[in-house]
């Protein structure tokens, strides 16, 4: 039993076979990177309980698949946020802040700390229909966010906002990332944002979690350049100890 | 005359209430379900739309007639039959307007998509706290649109209501029917009153419904 999450997925989306074996950290952020179309949203949906495959998936010991239960996504803590905001439009804001809070009888994060770690104090009242594309994505993470998640599951939160957007929401991401302290997975295939966000990274292709392909030096660079010093020490070490 | 006016708007109330409780799952399962077989279904509900009234009237009215095995299990209960009966015309109704209840609101439903049943999924709401949370303020326009059309065709139905009301006065009697007798006895005159009001009843509510659509187009998103 170990803290973090460990899974395997084995089945068929359509008609792409997915067979993947991964661990995401119990800490900090876990980048999931890999060509478009490798899988990594399916993935994402497997965990969330969205979508359903055969396999297995613990969260910090808990039970979430195995053989014989599968816990529905409403009775998984988990935070999801999708690559398109996918606000509730019938609701403000500060409605779509709550709506999984009220669902819950925990208490962790509040309301007044995620409006200050996510610079929300001012479109609280406002209604979703007229936010720019950063303060949708900033309110779709907060409500995320307020469900006390125990893992957050993030697909690719960033990629559909223009530049400027972009640039103002990856500074909130990385206040968030010094905050959090539960598994985070972040799906991108960006590596400028995985080396500013992600400790960890890995990497699919064809539905199969995968080690950088060998003599591929843009996977290398980007496995490097999220790693911490402490990490890339080690991997200097083994490659003196494997001759390299 | 205010008896028949009475009559029509309680069975059209009375249908449209009836109609879209049972046209609320049956639209949503035909928005949602992958089954093979579903556009057999909404063929078979889209059916009173073009099957002329006179066809469907009389295979009601076979239906709750007494020796009618439907009917069966009703005779311990002292009911015979439902043929010329209000409670007959209500089914009847409901039958002849389905189509008009099923569609826009199983429009509704596909046009929000499943993102916003998965977000509330994953923010801990159960399927039946979220259908009503989520799925049905989200299709609300869908559901105002049902009302007004199935409202107003109930009004408007001659066919159905006179083959299995009978319209009899003072319970099955209903606006168009009178109509109907009033110019077969060469009453002009009253049957103006009845037929304009019909008239200027069915604009409104047409009106009202393109004013529904059109806030509907500017409001999403």
């Amino acid at each position: 039993m170990s803290a973090g999450v460990d899974g395997r997925f084995r089945g068929m989306v359509g008609a792409f076979e997915i067979d993947a074996d991964f661990h995401i950290a119990p800490t900090g952020i876990t980048a999931l990177s890999g060509p478009s179309g490798s899988g990594k949203t399916s993935l994402l949906r497997c965990i969330a309980g969205l979508a359903r495959l055969p396999g297995k998936l613990s969260v910090a010991g808990d039970i979430w698949q195995d053989e014989r239960i599968f816990l529905p996504p409403h009775r998984r803590p988990v935070g999801v946020v999708f690559q398109e905001p996918s606000l509730l439009p019938h609701l403000s804001v500060r409605g779509n802040l709550e709506y999984g809070a009220r669902r819950l009888t925990a208490v962790g994060t509040s309301l007044d700390e995620v409006v200050e770690l996510l610079g929300l104090g001012s479109v609280l009242a406002r209604s979703t229909t007229h936010l720019s594309g950063g303060e949708r994505q900033r309110v779709a993470l907060g409500r995320a966010l307020l469900s006390q998640p125990r893992l957050l599951l993030m697909d690719e939160p960033v990629s559909s906002l223009d530049a400027a957007a972009k640039a103002e929401i990856l500074p909130y991401l990385e206040r968030l990332h010094r905050t959090l302290s539960i598994p985070t997975l972040y799906i991108s295939h960006d590596a400028g944002e995985i080396a500013r966000l992600a400790d960890h990274v890995i990497y699919m292709r064809d539905g199969r979690i995968v080690p950088p392909r060998k003599g591929d030096p843009e996977g290398a660079r980007r496995l490097l350049a999220a790693m911490s010093p402490a990490e890339k020490d080690r991997l200097a070490l083994a490659a003196l100890f494997a001759g390299l | 005359m205010g008896e028949v006016v009475w009559t029509t708007l309680r069975l059209a109330g009375l249908t449209t209430v009836l109609l879209l409780i049972l046209a609320t799952p049956l639209a949503w399962w035909l928005a949602r379900s992958r089954a093979w077989w579903k556009e057999i279904v909404a063929a078979v509900t889209t059916l009173p739309i073009i099957l002329p009234p006179s066809v469907l009237g009389f295979y009601i009215l076979v239906a709750i007639a007494p020796q009618s095995p439907l009917m069966t299990p009703l005779h311990a209960f002292g009911i015979r039959t439902l043929a010329f009966t209000f409670e007959g015309l209500v089914i009847g109704s409901m039958i002849y307007s389905l189509p008009f209840a099923v569609q826009p609101i199983r429009n509704a439903f596909e046009a929000m998509g499943e993102r916003p049943m998965e977000v509330a999924a994953t923010l801990r709401a159960s399927p039946i706290d979220a259908f009503v949370t989520v799925a049905l303020p989200l299709a609300r326009r869908g559901f105002l649109a049902a009302a007004i059309l199935v409202f107003a065709h109930t009004i408007g139905e001659f066919g159905v209501v006179l083959m299995i009301g009978g319209s009899v006065p003072g319970k099955t009697e209903v606006i168009s029917t009178r109509i109907y007798q009033l110019v077969e006895s060469l009453q002009y005159g009253e049957a103006h009153k009845l037929a304009a009001g019909v008239v200027v009843f069915s604009f409104a509510a047409l009106l009202a419904l393109l004013l529904v659509d059109r806030r509907a187009g500017g409001a999403q998103r």
